[in-house]
């Protein structure tokens, strides 16, 4: 029985509670099993609540059901907060720290009766694209634990598809949910720039950050999307606008559609193997009725400037907040003020954090702000604008998520350019605001899951998901839980 | 760019980070190939461009200015590296003369 639940979707789950056949505490009792089997291996997980996770099932079990997520397990990013609840963004300037209140999308899941029963592993604060700039721990793919999993959001990505949750929550800054969606095999949703509250997501690029949900399964993306989504007041860009029923909504549909293929999506930069299978999955669009037309997105090439001029010019300003005044990490016996600020940051902030804050406290310094920072606002206005103009003939982009599948440990980390050209197809649609999904369509040589992108105008969620539902559908996937064995 | 190296310095000041002469070396050579990958957005004629800083367009939200409780004093202040009577606490700023 325990394996099998481990198989099961969210929505499935559910339905076995609804029917009463299992228990929330039964259910919890098998992701703590699941988790101590395999995390200790794949390590998706920087604290797992094991007591209070039972305790809360038990509670939810004597309990009305609240909604289809009642007594469902779910993990968290560590960059969202919870009451009460250790939070470091994977780094030691935050070591200790318990949030004072919690996140929106926090107090929506837990009022619909889902139980978060831990925080996961991600590159400290949200900055890197394999999770290994985490100071704490070395996240593993679970289809291959040499690799990555992917980043930011690696740990969720991890330990869903590895079925130790049925869904976790990230953050996409550049593409964060993506592309580690995309390396382990799982589908990640990045929302409308607003369309999810961040009210509690500890910021890294403001005007580019949005959370989402990562699930093996695009119905259970687009229930997760539904009680995410929503205008708040405690966040002024959230965005008011009414949230559609998406699950309900949701059919497997691309007739009558037109697909753009953006040609700059498939430059030499994208491996044969994943170039092949983004093409098979052209051909199931066809076969569906789909329309497909070749497009351009010519500003595509100077997306990764664009985006880490802007990207680290809000992070250098965001984190500013870091100083050992109000919480989290202060080094000890400071000289004064100044003395006690520089060292707490160079003592608690990690080397991909350091790097970032020089460069964007560069780009945004006097005589070179217009030349960079200037520069590359205007930047983002002209690929917006590509996007704008390709959204005037088609109604979706598929693209590849990843120009390459999961690379192995170690292998980028040390060439700052290199490690930031994984973004190079999920970046533009941040700097855009746009929503995207990447959802698992086939497995390269190797047998590591190649991940396919729909991006969509700003708030074509349904389009966005109706179609991926029906890729998923085609390709046979079929949710599958990567082979990993205690 | 080549006065990079000089600035590194100066940087690290205006970012409130204490780094090591060896740190000092390894972002100057991190930065330097970072910006001449970046520099390649140069290319792009903007003279008549309008700058984007939000990718949707956004509003002033205005509400109503209502007192609404917060987390206790306590909570926030149990987060502190250091306090001292309900207020946070750093090293002495101005100097007893």
């Amino acid at each position: 029985m325990n394996n099998q639940l481990s198989q099961l979707s969210l929505l499935e789950l559910s339905q076995l509670l609804e029917a009463q056949e299992i228990t929330a505490v039964e259910l919890m009792e098998t992701t703590v099993e699941r988790y101590r089997q395999l995390d200790s291996d794949i390590k998706s997980f920087l604290y797992f609540d094991l007591d209070e996770s039972l305790e809360t099932a038990k509670k939810q079990d004597s309990l009305e059901r609240k909604s289809a997520l009642h007594g469902i397990p779910l993990a968290i990013k560590d960059n969202i907060s919870r009451l009460g609840k250790p939070l470091t963004c994977s780094s030691k300037i935050l070591a200790g720290h318990r949030p004072p209140y919690s996140a929106t999308v926090v107090e929506k899941l837990e009022q619909a009766g889902g139980i978060f029963v831990g925080n996961t592993n991600m590159d400290e604060f949200a900055m890197g694209s394999s999770t290994e700039t985490s100071a704490y721990q070395t996240t593993r793919n679970p289809w291959d634990l040499e690799r990555v999993p992917g980043g930011s959001s690696g740990g969720s990505a991890a330990a869903v598809a590895a079925g130790i949750v049925p869904a976790a929550l990230g953050s996409d800054t550049g593409g964060s949910i993506r592309q580690p969606a995309a390396f382990c095999g799982v589908v990640g949703f990045k929302p409308t720039y607003g369309r999810v509250s961040r009210y509690g997501l500890f910021p890294f690029a403001s005007s580019l950050d949005q959370i989402g949900p990562i699930a093996r399964t695009v119905s259970d993306v687009a229930f997760l999307t539904e009680l995410l989504a929503g205008s708040d007041s405690r966040d002024s860009t959230s965005l008011d606008s009414p949230v559609p029923r998406y699950l309900e909504q949701l059919q497997p549909r691309a007739e009558g559609l037109t697909f753009g293929i953006p040609e700059e999506y498939f430059g030499e930069g994208v491996d044969s193997d994943v170039r092949q299978i983004i093409q098979q999955t052209i051909e199931t669009l066809k076969q569906q009725g789909a329309e497909i037309k070749t497009v351009n997105l010519p500003h595509t090439k100077y997306a990764i400037s664009t985006y880490y001029i802007l990207a680290t010019a809000e992070a250098s300003s965001n984190l500013a907040r870091y100083d050992g005044v109000q919480y989290g990490y202060r080094a000890d016996e400071p000289d004064d003020l100044i003395d006690m600020y520089s060292r707490t940051r160079a003592e608690g902030f990690g080397p991909e954090v350091k790097r970032r804050i020089m460069l964007g406290t560069f780009v945004l310094s006097s005589g070179y702000y217009e030349a960079y920072y200037g520069k590359a606002q205007k930047l983002r206005t002209l690929i917006k604008q590509d996007f704008d103009r390709v959204y005037e003939e088609c109604d979706l982009l598929l693209t590849p998520t990843t120009p390459s599948t999961a690379f192995k440990l170690g292998e980028k980390i040390d060439d700052p350019v290199q490690m930031y050209l994984s973004d190079i197809l999920t970046a533009s649609t941040n700097l855009a605001g746009l929503p995207a999904i990447s959802i698992p369509v086939g497995q390269d040589s190797k047998q590591l899951p190649v991940g396919a992108q729909l991006i969509g105008p700003a708030l074509s969620e349904q389009t966005v998901l109706n179609a991926a539902f029906m890729l998923e559908k085609q390709s046979q996937w079929d949710a599958k839980i990567a082979p990993v064995q205690a | 760019m080549a006065a990079l190296k000089q600035e590194i310095s100066q940087l690290a000041t205006l970012g409130r980070l204490n780094l090591t002469d060896e740190e000092e070396k390894k972002f100057a050579g991190d930065l330097q190939e970072i910006l001449e990958f970046a520099e390649k957005i140069n290319e792009v004629d903007t003279e008549n461009i309008q700058p984007t800083y939000h990718a949707l367009p956004l509003e002033n939200v205005f509400r109503d200015d209502v007192c609404q409780p917060g987390p206790p004093i306590e909570t926030v202040l149990k987060q502190a590296p250091a306090s001292i009577d309900g207020y946070f606490s750093v090293p002495r700023v101005i100097d007893r003369e």
